[in-house]
């Protein structure tokens, strides 16, 4: 059917699952407790970039997928991430 | 060699006529053909509005139209040259070439072109309609909010909201098919630098359409919301902020206008090696800077909002980003001019206005590097000076650039030629007229004439031009005419064209005019760029043209019979079903306040009834 | 030169002798569509960080929002996408039965973080957040709603696959297929991954 040549296993999935579960458990203890609010953003967008690659790249295969897949995927991010950051920028209440 | 003097392959083949046959078409070429016709309807359409525009303000004081009258009229031009003409004729152009030029039989999703289409129609009938239903929208094609978020006691932005937003459907579902066409379906051999340069312009169009829809589609909701919800996005007393629609709309609105030009750009890039008997001077920097273009046009959209105050940092940075834009498409013009230089040139038709093409794009492209200094465009913003910057390129370049196009695929679509002479007449007829409408709009709008303003005072000074500039309307409306009657002549009349009338180097002038419906009898494999101008010649030694004996056995493969094991897609209604049902729709969140939840619900479930009918039916039946 | 038969797949690979692969053109379609929702949806989030702090008269975030219930919904939509992957694996390997049981878990789940999202918004407007009382309001919602329409669009087409296998009607090749609905669900997640962590995590 495709090109891809690895064919991941369901238990494989079912770890990465496991991963995701974790991280989504770190993100609201970061988010919820006190002690880590120095770290608070860095540490929550670091770890939903994580997850957010996490599916993209294994569960919907991209990684073991076409190129041209990829650059469809990557073009939007990348003109939608930079774009709405300078539009943000653009005004002044960022607080 | 099947020679057609009426058309049969534009004929059924399934044994359905008329009418029926057409709505249920997923033939890419008839589809163009409709996007064609459409879009040329709707040019007569808009340019009335223009000819009433020009009236009103061909003597200071006039009232031949009311503000209101005036209003909308304009906001209807713009909307209508934008999203009913030009795209829908770049659209045209792309559907019934870019499966042909890149080898194929048809798009990579027939039913979905054919949605697009009809949505497209759809569309633009609802915001039409509004006319008739109270006033059309009266906020300017950008509709800036506040203005556009008023509600007023009869309905009019919620038409232009709604009709903008089906229009983006349609045109995201054409992108995705042309996308998926240009990378899966190409001919074997035809790399991705084997591609004539039209089909890249369509394949950077295609891009720039579906990453820069999606933001002005959100703030459409969020207005529509604004207007009909109560919600607070664009009312600054409530702590929302109106910039934030124009920061939405125009990450839209620049690319969009490389969206209006770049095809133009394609079709000049096909026409000039043709008729300067030369191949294209540095494909690959044409092709890159296409590319370019489209992606630094995801980087200038605030050059369009200098005058907001958005700080000196922005600025400068749209400013120079602006100005950087400037340079791929002069890389664009020198190769332009470098493939004429030492060509053997024919003036024909098509040549004439590629050539207007190039030389009114320079000038506007020149009037456009002096917007980006900002200090500049603080005078000129919101006034005639950039009303004339933005017709030269998008009438000047595009038009003429689609017009030279039509001159030149003519005879494919039809197999006859358009008349020459009438050709001819209404190219200076129309270069003499457009340059007399707008060359004076420089002077006006640094004399400080505002846009958007139904009448002038005495005494200003813009008399004279404002006059002038009516006088070079009409000329250019007799011009239309023109070649409205030479396309109509033509049709039945034209002398006949053969497969490649004009000595062509692509892909399309090896099959006959009109093509069959499955294109090609056996599809073509690719050795080279402008691969069926070497197939008919080779050079001798001394670097000349040499007619190859064997170029037309090679080139079209002989067969008397149809061939019968080609199965193209069957004809359905169910993409015809699905658009309307989004119009019905559409009409019902016009009038949302006032029971339009009835029509949408209808309306959804038409088109969730052509969704399914759609993906449970097979794409060719079995035979 | 050979004829090729169908119009639909004339893919530039021909290794195949005779078989059209239909696939990587509609999965061509489904990442262009999903590229430009990354734009859809990035324009509603860059919308609401601005909005983040505009309450006007209407009620903070840290006042209606619960933690602790969003976050078990999140977790059930993240093992929706779980369940999809394991479908869409067990229709590869021609196990429809099994493929039609992770199908329904996976829309199960999906309805179940809707009724989540439905009870959550009702709490909210009976809080006093609406889409009318403050720029926040309106952002959130119509970020939350589109995201939670795109959740029910998922669950209907889920639906449909599972009824189109009871009749055996489930093709690789055409109609509904599972892998490219699949494609779209984790894109469904993914969005729900950001707004999880920069609309409720981080304005708390």
């Amino acid at each position: 059917m495709t090109a891809s040549t690895y064919h991941p296993t369901p238990r494989f999935y079912w770890l990465v699952a496991g991963a995701l579960a974790v991280a989504t458990a770190a993100e609201v203890a970061i988010g919820s407790i006190e002690f880590f609010d120095p770290i608070k953003v860095v540490g929550l967008f670091g770890l939903a970039a994580v997850k957010f690659a996490a599916v993209v790249a294994l569960f919907m295969h991209l990684k073991f997928d076409k190129p041209l897949y990829r650059g469809l995927f990557l073009v939007g991010l990348l003109v939608a991430i930079p774009v709405f950051i300078v539009v943000l920028l653009t005004f002044e209440r960022l607080t | 060699m099947a020679m057609t003097t009426e058309a049969p392959a534009i004929d059924t083949y399934t044994g359905r006529r008329g009418i029926w046959a057409w709505i249920t078409t997923v033939d890419h070429k008839r589809i163009g053909l409709l996007y064609g016709v459409t879009a040329l309807v709707f040019f007569v359409v808009g340019g009335m509005e223009a000819l009433l525009i020009r009236l009103q303000l061909a003597g200071p004081n006039l009232e031949l139209l009311s503000a209101a009258q005036y209003n909308q009229l304009f906001t209807m031009h713009g909307l209508t040259m934008v999203f009913l003409v030009i795209m829908p004729i770049a659209a045209a152009f792309t559907n019934y070439f870019l499966p042909i030029l890149l080898g194929a039989r048809d798009v990579a999703f027939p039913r979905l072109n054919a949605f697009s289409y009809w949505l497209f129609l759809g569309a633009g009938l609802l915001i039409y309609s509004s006319f008739f239903l109270g006033g059309a929208p009266d906020g300017a094609w950008v509709g800036y909010a506040p203005l556009s978020t008023q509600l007023t006691e009869v309905v009019r932005m919620d038409f232009w909201i709604i009709g903008l937003q089906l229009l983006g459907i349609a045109s995201i579902a054409s992108s995705a098919n042309f996308i998926a066409t240009a990378f899966t379906m190409r001919a074997p051999g035809m790399t991705m630098m084997r591609m004539p340069v039209f089909a890249w312009m369509a394949l950077v169009v295609a891009f720039l359409l579906i990453f820069s829809l999606p933001a002005v589609s959100i703030g459409l909701f969020q207005m529509f919301l604004d207007r009909n919800l109560g919600s607070l996005f664009y009312e600054a007393q409530a702590g929302g902020d109106p910039l934030l629609w124009q920061h939405l709309f125009w990450i839209f609105g620049h690319p969009e206008v490389y969206v209006l030009v770049l095809p133009a750009m394609g079709i000049v890039s096909e026409i000039l090696p043709t008729f300067s008997r030369k191949p294209l001077f540095g494909y690959p920097f044409v092709v890159f800077s296409g590319a370019s273009i489209g992606l630094v046009g995801f980087g200038v959209w605030s050059h369009h909002m200098f005058t907001s105050g958005m700080g000196p940092i922005a600025e400068a940075g749209f400013g120079i980003a602006t100005m950087i834009i400037a340079v791929p498409t002069g890389v664009k013009i020198f190769n332009w001019m470098g493939t004429i230089w030492g060509g053997r040139v024919r003036l024909r038709t098509p040549m004439l206005f590629s050539i207007g093409f190039i030389a009114m794009f320079v000038i506007g492209g020149l009037s456009g590097v002096t917007h980006a200094i900002i200090p500049a465009d603080t005078q000129q913003h919101d006034t005639y000076y950039v009303v004339a910057h933005f017709h030269y390129v998008l009438f000047g370049g595009a038009v003429f650039g689609y017009v030279a196009g039509v001159y030149y695929w003519f005879p494919k679509w039809t197999g006859r030629m358009l008349d020459e002479g009438l050709g001819k007449l209404h190219f200076w007829l129309m270069l003499i007229g457009f340059n007399l409408t707008f060359a004076p709009m420089h002077i006006l709008g640094l004399n400080g004439m505002p846009r958007r303003t139904y009448r002038y005072g005495e005494g200003l000074g813009w008399d004279f031009w404002n006059l002038a500039a009516t006088v070079g309307a009409f000329t250019i409306a007799l011009s239309i005419l023109l070649f409205i009657i030479n396309i109509i002549k033509s049709r039945r009349g034209g002398e006949p064209a053969g497969d490649d009338p004009w000595d062509g180097r692509t892909l399309e002038w090896s099959i006959p005019s009109p093509p069959p419906v499955h294109n090609f009898d056996e599809v073509p494999v690719v050795r080279g760029l402008d691969d069926f101008w070497y197939r008919k010649y080779g050079e001798d030694d001394e670097g000349r043209l040499l007619a190859l004996e064997t170029a037309e056995a090679e080139a079209v493969p002989q067969r008397d019979e149809e061939p019968e094991d080609i199965h193209m897609p069957d004809p359905s209604y169910y993409p015809f079903v699905t658009s309307f049902g989004l119009v019905v729709a559409g009409f019902g969140l016009v009038y949302l306040g006032v029971g339009g939840w009835i029509a949408v619900g209808v309306g959804m479930m038409t088109a969730l009834w052509g969704f399914f009918g759609w993906s449970l039916e097979p794409v060719t039946r079995e035979h | 030169m050979t004829t090729t038969p169908a119009a639909e797949n004339v893919p530039v690979e021909h290794h195949d002798a005779g078989h059209h692969d239909i696939h990587p053109i509609r999965k061509t379609a489904m990442w262009v569509f999903l590229g430009s929702e990354c734009v859809f949806f990035g324009a509603m989030i860059a919308t609401f960080l601005l909005y983040r702090s505009e309450f006007a008269d209407g009620p903070h975030a840290e006042e209606v929002f619960n933690i602790p219930f969003t976050s078990a919904s999140s977790f059930v939509l993240l093992m929706s996408s779980l369940t999809m992957v394991l479908a869409h694996h067990a229709f590869e390997h021609k196990d429809l039965r099994r493929a039609r049981i992770w199908l329904m878990a996976t829309a199960l789940l999906g309805a179940t973080f809707l009724a989540g999202q439905i009870f959550e918004f009702t709490e909210f407007v009976r809080e006093g957040l609406t889409v009318r009382v403050s720029p926040f309001g309106s952002s959130f919602f119509m970020l939350t709603g589109f995201h939670g329409a795109h959740v029910m669009i998922g669950v209907v087409l889920l639906a449909a696959m599972v009824v189109l296998s009871l009749s055996g009607r489930l093709y690789s090749d055409r109609g509904l297929n599972i892998e490219l609905v699949g494609l779209y669900w984790h894109f469904v997640d993914i969005v729900w991954i950001i707004i999880f962590t920069v609309v409720y995590l981080l304005q708390v």
